[in-house]
């Protein structure tokens, strides 16, 4: 009995020691000791420099510090980082003043809701014909992919000669008209995206429960009843992920609007010149590195602006794909 | 009685299955197996290859003109990596009023186009496509190591520091680049990392969300009490990573590999800041700069390059398309 009881006490020595731990260890064990000390994750702690440490750098070097630094520029005045005067909320009370960002932003907006439904309605079409046993279909989905590895320099580049070769018929040309290079880039964009959502409907479509849809057929569904009430249910989650995956791409779109029509035809409205088929990335650049280095500020709370709104979509859709994994 | 019932429901069923030949197959199957009477299933058959011909044929046809509409839509996709192919090959005049006419007489222009592309401007196409080639293999490889080895740190140790890089990571998903672009250029800048050879830092750094994010999802999957024997058995850390975490983690190392390197390839706006223009060039910057700064630009030149730039990405494509499409589709389920 007191063996036992001698026994138990000097099991609690090591405990007894940590107590009389220096501050700075103690630090140390809360942020980086493990949670679960095991065989296995206690020796690894101490190879921690070596695992997580190449990660942390870069990630501090690559985002933290320049997010942080973003977010304190925006309330600051500045031409190069290192002459920033603290200016408060001016810059976001001139972003709002700014009207070629008030129509880039509905500008984006209109683009992003257009191309969301073309892209989803197109590729999930794609995708149903594709998961039906139809004959090359392999050989289908290959070519409806491939525009998706070409970058959207090259991408805008190609469609500006093939629209320049259209409408050159005409003598006219998709820097001249808005309407044209709107829809050029929405064009552009289904050809790039719908292959890239189509591979998300179909791994949706493959996953529906067989069953199910035979159960559908001896009931005497049609095909139609079938694909509305039984096939678009199941794949709720992919339709969910590629809804947001196509706005938040159309409001991000940078590359190919560069490269098609660089925000020309340029419009004055009350004096200020409005770049038409600008969007927000675009214009936030334009702002950034334009002539007029003083609205750096501005810039940089237009980025901000674009980044919570970008973030929300983001985060709103996480949520939403979370909600739906628990119910399932 | 139960088995007669089952029968003459599934018997409706074929009428009702009208066509699917999958179905009637595993009705025949079921049969099979439940070992209805041979007579029962000598009827049932007789009656659904009756049904079969019949419908089967429309059916396949049906089938048939979904493929020819797709073959069709097909050829449209395709059309403009062929406008680019046959402008390629023609002479600069031509490339804006006949884009659509085959390379052939007076508009022929052979290699001419190649040579003057490569050599166009003041910055040789060569130097771009190499450090291209760079920029991508270092940083892919630097990012798959790197972030794989934290994930499983992270994973395994789960300490109050893990939490937050692995929220911070994962958080950084959702920023868009505009953000960080301008302070990001200027930090790069500073601690010099504007060559090919330390641009990964910056690639590592601003990738590592999507990584981990895949990572970590699926070291939480595989069960931990392989590794705990291994550690058991006197392995050391690095050696349970290299000789049993490594491996088994190779299928999201490719499905990550890919969506690094289809995104480093293609991306213009982080090399064009953090790179020092005048002396390194990628495809895309040195394709943009055709445009923006040469005045009246040789169309046919520049189809030349784009022709150059996307045959090897065509041809990496055919090579891994199985495993590109797994990864995306894995890549675009998580994120």
């Amino acid at each position: 009995m007191t063996k036992t009881k001698k026994k138990l006490e000097t099991d609690f020595v090591p405990n007894e020691k940590a107590a009389h731990k220096s501050p700075f260890k103690r630090v140390v064990d809360f942020f980086f000791g493990g949670k679960n000390s095991n065989a296995l994750s206690r020796p690894l702690a101490k190879w921690g420099w070596l695992f997580i440490g190449p990660v942390t750098i870069a990630f501090i070097i690559g985002f933290v510090w320049p997010f942080i630094q973003g977010i304190y520029l925006s309330f600051c005045k500045f031409r190069i980082v290192s002459d920033a005067e603290f200016y408060g909320f001016q810059n976001y009370a001139s972003v709002f003043e700014d009207a070629s960002f008030i129509h880039s932003f509905w500008y984006s907006a209109l683009f992003a809701i257009v191309s969301l439904i073309l892209i989803n309605v197109f590729a999930f079409a794609v995708a149903y014909a594709l998961t039906q046993n139809i004959k090359g279909s392999n050989l289908f989905r290959t070519v409806f992919f491939m525009p998706n590895l070409i970058g959207g320099i090259v991408l805008g580049y190609i469609w500006s000669m093939i629209f320049d070769g259209i409408l050159s018929q005409f003598g006219t040309s998709i820097l001249q008209n808005s309407t044209w290079g709107f829809w050029g880039l929405i064009i552009l964009m289904c050809w790039q995206q719908i292959g890239y959502m189509m591979i998300i409907y179909i791994a949706g479509l493959n996953a529906v429960p067989e069953d199910m849809l035979e159960a559908a057929k001896i009931d005497g569904a049609t095909k139609w009843q079938t694909l509305w009430r039984v096939t678009i249910p199941n794949v709720m989650p992919s339709i969910t992920i590629c809804t947001f995956l196509s706005l938040t791409n159309g409001f991000k779109l940078f590359d190919q609007n560069i490269a098609l029509t660089a925000g020309q035809p340029i419009s004055i409205q009350n004096g200020v010149p409005i770049k038409q088929t600008e969007m927000l990335a675009l214009n936030i650049y334009n702002t950034f590195y334009g002539t007029n280095t003083a609205a750096r500020g501005t810039a940089q709370a237009k980025a901000v602006i674009f980044f919570i709104l970008v973030a929300g979509l983001g985060l709103a859709q996480l949520a939403y794909t979370r909600k739906k994994e628990v119910q399932q | 009685m139960k088995k007669e019932k089952k029968a003459t429901v599934t018997a409706a069923d074929a009428t009702e299955t009208i066509g699917k030949n999958e179905t009637i197959g595993k009705t025949k199957e079921s049969f099979a197996t439940e070992s209805v009477g041979a007579a029962e299933v000598a009827a049932n058959v007789n009656i659904s290859e009756i049904l079969k011909d019949k419908k089967v044929s429309a059916d396949k046809k049906r089938k048939n003109a979904l493929s020819i509409v797709l073959a069709i839509i097909c050829v449209i996709y395709v059309l403009p990596v062929l406008a680019v192919l046959i402008n390629a090959f023609k002479n600069n005049t031509f490339v804006k009023t006949d884009t659509f006419a085959l390379p052939f007489g007076e508009m022929w222009a052979g290699f001419s186009n190649f040579i003057k592309g490569m050599t166009f401007g003041n910055y040789p196409f060569i130097n771009s496509v190499i450090n291209s080639v760079i920029i991508t293999v270092l940083s892919t490889f630097l990012i798959v190591l790197c972030t794989s080895m934290a994930a499983w740190y992270i994973a395994r140790v789960n300490s109050r520091f893990c939490k937050l890089i692995y929220y911070l990571c994962v958080f950084s998903m959702v920023v868009p680049f505009q953000m960080v672009m301008f302070t990001l250029s200027k930090t790069a800048n500073t601690l010099k990392l504007d060559t090919p050879w330390t641009i990964p830092i910056i690639y590592l750094g601003f990738g590592a969300g999507l990584a981990i994010f895949m990572f970590v999802g699926f070291v939480k999957s595989i069960p931990i009490e392989i590794e705990e024997a291994a550690a058991i058995d006197g392995c050391g850390s690095l050696r349970t990573y290299f000789t049993v975490v490594f491996p088994m983690l190779r299928p999201t190392m490719i499905s990550v590999g890919i969506l690094e390197i289809m995104w480093i390839w293609n991306d213009y706006l982080l090399p064009y800041l953090v790179l020092d223009i005048n002396k390194y060039r990628t495809i895309p910057i040195h394709i943009q700069y055709l445009k923006g700064s040469y005045g009246t630009v040789d169309l046919g030149a520049s189809m030349a390059l784009i022709l150059l730039s996307i045959i090897p990405v065509i041809i990496f494509y055919l090579i891994c398309q199985k495993h590109i499409i797994k990864g995306v589709a894995a890549g675009a389920v998580k994120g």
